[in-house]
């Protein structure tokens, strides 16, 4: 062995011996089989490849040999060499790839750990359960109206054919304001609906208006004085009681499934005439507890139907009073307690749970109900 | 009203196996609220029968006195033998009848009946109360029954304790089934069966020796129907089944006289008065109150009247009230109780009586039942509407009843006064109940129906309808339709869908609202819906000064709570109280966000709280609108959140995060960023907020709101954890200027170029006021800035920060030289410290 760029030198020829070749291919090959890890393996690449390893230097010693010799040498180095390389990338992939087990391994973690790093908030039911109703109704192309919590009683009352000694009017519960003449905290949103009324050139007018109303009631497990109503009034030419009922039919299928429907039964109120009381089949027992002992229903208390609220048709007088002609228009209306149906529909037993802010009520309701 | 099955049937001949059930159904179906039905007597079994007290011996050594009586059944015992009893009640005689019930038999409760030992005797039974039978609860002694009955007799038929009651609760417009009379009508249509009516009895007619009645009110009464009878025996008690028919109808027996009025208003629905004559003095006279005037009531309470008031009045040209017309008696002439002399044993009392069956206005009747808060079971009556063509009958059917079981005698006058009744009739075209149901009833069903619910129908495409008298309600077209929709059944409505035209959903408005809401708990805030009731004690705790425009309350006459009888100005009061209120249940770590209106009087106008009493025949004009709209206090739209506690709790990864200030402020501008506006932050001091830690939040240069950390004033008064922070927005203000349309962003795909720039800056330089001047000088290279260091330390001076920002540039057509970027830089800096004179940090 020698340092390169010699001149010729028949000694050192003896190097390119081929059995010398192969002896330091494989010590090559041997090296590097036996490197354990990546960097023994780059000690092992650096002694058998690189510029200063015996090959490299037999490599640059076929250049000093006579010309008829140098084709058979560099045959023979080149497939030294050849396969020294190939054992080395072979031998780096395995080790690499033991490398890259081992750190998976050991960067393994128990994921199980909890993480509530972040705690998530939550809409009110109460909130969530309106919006899917205006969503109902607005894809049915309704509008969603809105108004004054602190209302005229002439919108709140009169104009509803609820005038000063009308007895319907003393059994509302009404919460007066002081020093004030004729303006209350609305009882109902229909005030809303004769707004809508006032607002119309001329009809139709398909409007739901959520909201909350007040009523002088003490908080108990199923009063409360502030509460969220939502009623609908739909004024157009031709409408007919057959047109109320499928609305609401249409209400309850789209809130607690097909097959749900609704019955009326004859009620009074000012403000509609006809008017009725309107029930949905109940949706857990869908009836089949009536009669069956067996088969109780806390729901509906085996009664076979949920009572929702009232309905009818718009008492003519409310058009006169908003200057709509009864002749060529009718309407229907109803209303209901966003409370008490989020109470069944949820299985909720106490109002106070829904009035009182607790955290643990409203987070399992999240974002959409 | 409750309605016992046993008296139904006496005027509808229902099917003898139809239950109160089944009467309930039918007539719930015709609209009628029977909201239950009684069972009475439902688990009683006998033997209960008739006994007399042959033998009394009292017992006197226990703590209380005690009766061991021999009483004679008959023969219900199966001996004929007196049975002992044992009796706690001493509100009889030897020779009384009682009620016995003996072993073997089930009282209600139920309540089995064995012979016992007590009071060291053996019982075989008891002597029964009212209240043991289920009668009523207002006897405290055992029943002891007329002379007339034979020991032996079965009493659970002589007091008919076995019978179903149907509890209804009347509408507002059905008065006539405030009556035995009106609720057979409609169990008779809803049955199709006749009716006996009850008030079609002979009459004779008026003539001029009746009672002497001067009606000077005749708006207020239009009609005064005055009977007398004579020779009452003051010692007459009403028979049992009377009294039974009076308590199964929810009122109790109190006096014979009392007790037929009553008997007769609960069978025509006629209320009735009833006077001693001797008491009244001259004619009777009906007209208003004088103001001032006062009369003592029949329950004792001296009134002073309102000249609105209808008043019954005798003496000289009526100068004395002896009674609020349709509403209370007044003591002065109320039947005389009868007294037992204690030397002769006479009965003294009533002798003659004067029977009063008139017809009032129920606007009137109305007035004065609310104005003396009075609801009496009369004027619940002529409130909803009686019928005026009763007030005959009812009439003769209690000078009928005095006569049977007083033992009187029928004076032959007869007055009635009638004011002209005008004929109401309503025109309607024979279609429109079809029109209104959306179903084909036919001409002849709808004259049917009407014709059965009393109405008199003329006419083929047009229908002239009269509606009978019982039925003031029925005043519209409409009023028949529901007549005849009802009789036909709601239940057999078709059900069919309008064509609404296509909508164009929700509001932006509304829109905003869902958005914040989810922003806020998305965010990890909770929603909450907060009573808007506050008192003048939290708007103290949170140190709102006397002047500041939250102190002037929308009040309420008629507060839930004294405590709280005002409408809150402020969202903070209720997220407060709802944040202490979980504290206070353990949920330590809280956010709250609450949406809703507050109620402010600033800004209102003069006309605040005077609304116009507009007439309902038709359109306001817009005028009269804004009126009503100008006795409104505002009610804007707000978005309030409080906060305590930790953001993100301790855990595996790290110590706890307190909520701060900041979050507050950041709560705000997520709001903002819903909303499409942009908030500039300016400090402030704002009660309740901490005087160093406020932010005043503005829209342009419109303040919409206040952000940070509680004053800590105010954190002890209420009560609050520490640090405890709040943010409070209006909507109406925020979005006053509409949302910024985003516009698609250019984007440019040349590189950036970073530049980092610390500024040393007066501690008392604001971050926004740097930020600001950085941005403005930068130009628009600038692409972003962000703070990402504040320090202070001593290599800075006293008083001194340094703060660390990153600028990001870039601009759109071409990569930047090193050379552009750092003279946007340095313009930047040059910027700022012209303006906060800021330094570069050496
Ligand atoms: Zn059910």
């Amino acid at each position: 062995m020698s340092a390169p760029n010699k001149s010729y030198d028949p000694v050192e020829v003896e190097a390119l011996k081929p059995e010398e070749i192969e002896r330091l291919r494989d010590e090559a090959i041997a090296a590097f089989a036996a490197a354990t890890g990546l960097d023994a393996l780059h000690e092992a690449k650096v002694a058998h490849t690189g510029d200063r390893s015996p090959l490299a230097l037999a490599n640059r010693e076929i250049g000093a040999l006579p010309p008829a010799a140098k084709a058979a040498a560099g045959k023979l180095v080149g497939a030294a060499r050849g396969a020294v390389n190939k054992a080395l990338a072979e031998r780096r992939v395995a080790l690499e790839a033991e490398r890259d087990a081992r750190v998976l391994v050991e960067e393994a973690v128990d994921v199980t750990l909890p993480y509530d790093r972040a705690p998530r908030g939550g809409r009110h039911p109460l909130t969530t359960f309106a919006e899917r109703l205006m969503d109902v109704f607005t894809a049915m192309g309704y509008s969603v109206a809105e108004g004054p919590e602190v209302e005229a009683e002439w919108l709140n009352f009169d104009a509803l054919n609820m005038g000063p000694d009308h007895p319907a009017r003393s059994t509302q519960d009404t919460f007066f304001l002081k020093d004030a003449d004729s303006v209350v905290l609305r009882t109902h949103t229909s005030g809303v609906q004769i707004r809508s009324l006032l607002a119309a050139a001329e009809p139709p007018v398909y409007v739901i208006c959520p909201g909350r109303v007040f009523r002088s009631d003490e908080l108990d497990a199923t009063h409360t004085p502030v509460f969220n109503q939502v009623e609908l009034l739909a004024v157009d030419e031709g409408l007919t009681m057959a047109d109320l009922k499928g609305t609401l039919d249409h209400m309850v299928a789209s809130l607690f499934g097909e097959g749900i429907s609704t019955r009326l039964r004859p009620n009074y109120f000012p403000f509609t005439e006809p008017s009725a009381e309107m029930d949905m089949v109940c949706f857990v027992c869908r009836g089949e507890s009536v009669g069956n002992p067996d088969r109780p229903c806390r729901t509906c208390s085996s009664e076979g139907w949920i009572e929702l609220g009232g309905c009818g048709m718009v008492n003519p007088r409310v058009l006169v009073a908003c200057g709509i002609d009864p002749n060529k228009y009718s309407g229907f209306a109803f209303g209901f307690g966003i409370e008490r149906m989020l109470m069944f529909r949820h299985n909720v037993e106490d109002m106070r749970d829904i009035v009182e802010g607790d955290v643990r009520f409203t987070l399992p309701f999240g974002m959409e109900i | 009203m409750r309605v016992p099955l046993s008296w139904l049937r006496e005027y509808v001949d229902l099917p003898a196996g139809e239950t109160g059930r089944d009467i309930q159904t039918k007539l719930i179906r015709a609209g009628l609220e029977v909201e239950g039905v009684e069972q009475l007597g439902a688990d009683l079994k006998g033997p209960l029968v008739v006994g007399q007290v042959l033998a009394i011996e009292e017992l006197t050594e226990f703590k209380k006195p005690i009766r061991y009586c021999q009483v004679d059944v008959g023969d219900a015992n199966g001996t004929g033998e007196p049975q002992n009893i044992v009796c706690g009640a001493r509100n009889f005689a030897v020779g009384d009848k009682v009620v016995v019930v003996l072993p073997g038999a089930v009282l209600p409760g139920p309540f089995p009946i064995a012979a016992r030992a007590t009071y060291g005797k053996t019982s075989e039974g008891m002597i029964c109360s009212a209240r043991e039978l289920g009668m009523g609860d207002d006897h405290d002694g055992i029943i002891v029954l007329p002379p007339e009955y034979e020991p032996g007799t079965d009493a659970i038929e002589l007091l008919e304790l076995v019978d179903e009651v149907l509890d209804i609760a009347v509408t507002a417009d059905r008065g006539y089934c405030l009556s035995m009379r009106g609720v057979a009508r409609e169990t008779a249509i809803a049955y199709g069966l006749p009716l006996r009516d009850p008030a079609l009895i002979d009459v004779p007619p008026a003539n001029a020796y009746g009672p002497l009645v001067k009606v000077e009110d005749q708006f207020g009464c239009d009609r005064f129907v005055a009977r007398s009878v004579v020779g009452v025996d003051p010692a007459a008690k009403s028979p049992i089944w009377m009294q039974r028919r009076i308590q199964k109808a929810g009122m109790r027996p109190i006096s014979l006289a009392v007790d037929i009025t009553n008997y007769v208003m609960i069978e025509m629905g006629q209320p009735l008065h009833a006077y001693d004559r001797h008491r009244v003095d001259g004619a009777i006279t009906v007209r208003r109150a004088t103001p001032g005037e006062k009369l003592r009531t029949l329950d004792g309470v001296e009134r002073t009247l309102d000249a609105e008031d209808l008043l019954i009045c005798d003496g000289p040209s009526g100068s004395r009230p002896i009674g609020i017309a349709g509403v209370m008696g007044g003591a002065g002439t109320e039947i005389a109780d009868a007294v037992v002399d204690p030397e002769t044993g006479e009965v003294n009392g009533t002798t003659e009586i004067v029977i009063e069956a008139a017809h009032f206005a129920p606007v009137s009747i109305a007035r004065s039942a609310r104005r003396h808060k009075l609801p009496s079971e009369a004027a619940k009556r002529f409130e909803r509407g009686v019928d005026p063509e009763a007030t005959k009958a009812a009439a003769q059917r209690a000078v009928d009843l005095l006569v049977l079981v007083a033992g009187g005698t029928a004076e032959a006058g007869v007055t009635d006064i009638a004011a002209p009744h005008p004929v109401h009739s309503i025109s309607i075209s024979a279609d429109l109940p079809d029109r209104v149901a959306g179903q084909e009833y036919g001409r002849e069903t709808v004259v049917r129906r009407l014709q059965e619910v009393g109405c008199t129908v003329v006419g083929s495409d047009v229908l002239v309808v009269t509606p009978p008298t019982w039925r003031p309600d029925l005043t519209d077209p409409n009023d028949l339709c529901e007549e005849v929709i009802r009789l036909e059944g709601y239940e057999n409505l078709p059900s069919t869908l309008p064509n609404v035209p296509a909508g164009r959903g929700l509001t932006e408005a509304q829109r905003l609202r869902r958005r914040i809401g989810i922003a806020l708990a998305s965010a990890g805030q909770v929603e909450v819906q907060n009573y808007p009731f506050i008192g003048e004690a939290v708007l103290d705790s949170l140190g709102i000064e006397a002047g500041d425009p939250r102190r002037a309350t929308v009040k309420i006459a008629n507060p839930i709570s004294h405590e709280e009888p005002s409408l809150r100005t402020t969202m903070l009061p209720g997220l407060l109280g709802a944040l202490h209120r979980n504290v206070g249940r353990g949920n330590t770590d809280v956010a709250l966000f609450e949406l809703g209106r507050v109620f402010r009087v600033d800004g209102t106008a003069e006309t605040l709280y005077q609304a116009p009493r507009l007439p309902v025949d038709r359109r306001p004009t817009e005028d009269e609108i804004a009126q009503l709209d100008a006795a409104l206090p505002r009610q804007p739209y707000r978005v309030g959140a409080v906060f305590a506690g930790s953001r993100d709790p301790q855990g595996w990864w790290g110590k706890a995060t307190a909520w701060t200030w900041a979050d507050a402020v950041e709560a705000a501008r997520t709001v903002a960023d819903a909303a499409g506006v942009e908030l500039t932050v300016r400090q402030d001091q704002h009660t309740p907020w901490h005087p160093g830690r406020c932010a005043a939040l503005y829209v342009g240069e419109q303040l919409v709101g206040h952000a940070g950390e509680l004053h800590p004033r105010v954190v002890k008064a209420m009560n609050l954890p520490e640090r405890t922070c709040a943010m409070e927005l209006d909507l109406d203000l925020l979005t006053e200027g509409g949302a910024a349309k985003a516009t698609g962003p250019k984007i440019s795909t040349f590189p950036v170029a970073t530049q980092d720039v610390a500024l040393v800056v007066d501690d008392a330089v604001k971050a926004a006021d740097v930020e600001a001047a950085l941005r403005a000088g930068a130009g628009s290279l600038l692409e972003s800035l962000r703070l990402f260091d504040v320090y202070r330390g001593e290599s800075l001076g006293e008083g001194r920060k340094s703060l660390a920002y990153a600028l990001r540039f870039r601009a759109a057509d071409r990569t930047l030289t090193a050379d552009e970027a750092s003279a946007a830089r340095e313009s930047a800096v040059a910027e700022a410290t012209a303006r906060v004179g800021a330094t570069l940090r050496g």
